[in-house]
């Protein structure tokens, strides 16, 4: 059950990501973003780390893609076609992405990953909160503060940059 | 872990993920479209950093916290980017990468 399910996401996840590279319409492109980012929580939740597959959903799904959806909206007209992609460029730019690939499929499958022996800990959310706010080994308290006053710096650009 | 399945499906299927939004990053012309293949390149290493914690290090957290604060950045990110594009069309009226050449004006 498991097994099908993962095949299936991956599938959902490959498709719509090319899908959504390739398609002549903004909104849409927008749209199969979502739906690669929806598999990519289901991905989580299969993992059965629950935490992530919904902080995936609500700031992924939930929150960048609206945000880029109303920026389409600002800036589009809402049956914009793209001009077609010059053939030249299309097909140089897919042969360097497939080399890429090639590479690091070939560097994967070479590699052999040994898993530690250690017994697992559990992954639910009072574990993640009480390491996101420890000062001692292991404690994430200054990539915290660093990233809330990054995000508080985001959102006054933000807004003073679109104002004027 | 996952019975039946093994950690390089996994790697494979974000590999291919990633290198999609390299395709769409270089081959767009539109400053959205390739805000968007960003968001499914940072998306790809997320998957990446999970796996890699779930499947070799199931004692530790810290991949998993790498995801988070990914996540952070990329909406920190995409809200930047995305009052950059609309003040962009607000002076050009176009968000096609080549007719915004102009630092100051």
């Amino acid at each position: 059950m498991n097994v099908i399910m993962f095949y299936l996401l991956s599938a959902v996840i490959l498709g719509c990501a090319i899908l959504s590279v390739t398609t002549k319409r903004i909104l849409r492109a927008a749209t199969y973003l979502l739906f690669v980012l929806i598999a990519t929580g289901g991905l989580y939740f299969l993992l059965e780390v629950f935490f992530l597959g919904a902080v995936q959903l609500m700031l992924y799904a939930g929150g960048i893609v609206v945000l880029i959806v109303f920026s389409i909206l600002l800036t589009h007209n809402i049956d914009h076609k793209f001009h077609p992609i010059e053939t030249k460029k299309n097909i140089f730019t897919g042969i360097a992405s497939f080399l890429g690939a090639v590479v690091c499929l070939f560097a994967i499958s070479q590699n052999t990953f040994t898993a530690t022996q250690s017994p697992a800990i559990s992954t639910n959310i009072r574990q993640f909160g009480l390491q996101m706010l420890s000062y001692g080994n292991y404690g994430y308290v200054l990539p915290f503060e660093v990233i809330s006053i990054l995000l508080l710096a985001a959102m006054v650009a933000a807004i003073m940059i679109a104002k004027k | 872990m996952i019975e039946g399945i093994p950690m390089q499906h996994f790697l494979i299927v974000s590999t291919l993920m990633f290198f999609i939004g390299v395709y769409g990053f270089l081959v767009r012309r539109n400053l959205i479209t390739i805000l968007m293949s960003i968001e499914l390149i940072l998306n790809a290493v997320c998957i990446n950093f999970v796996v890699f914690n779930k499947y070799l290090y199931p004692n530790q957290l810290q991949g998993y916290m790498f995801m988070l604060f990914v996540v952070a950045i990329a909406a920190a990110e995409a809200a930047v980017a995305i009052a950059i594009i609309i003040n962009l069309y607000r002076r050009y009226n176009s968000i096609n990468v080549e007719n915004v050449n102009e630092m100051k004006n």
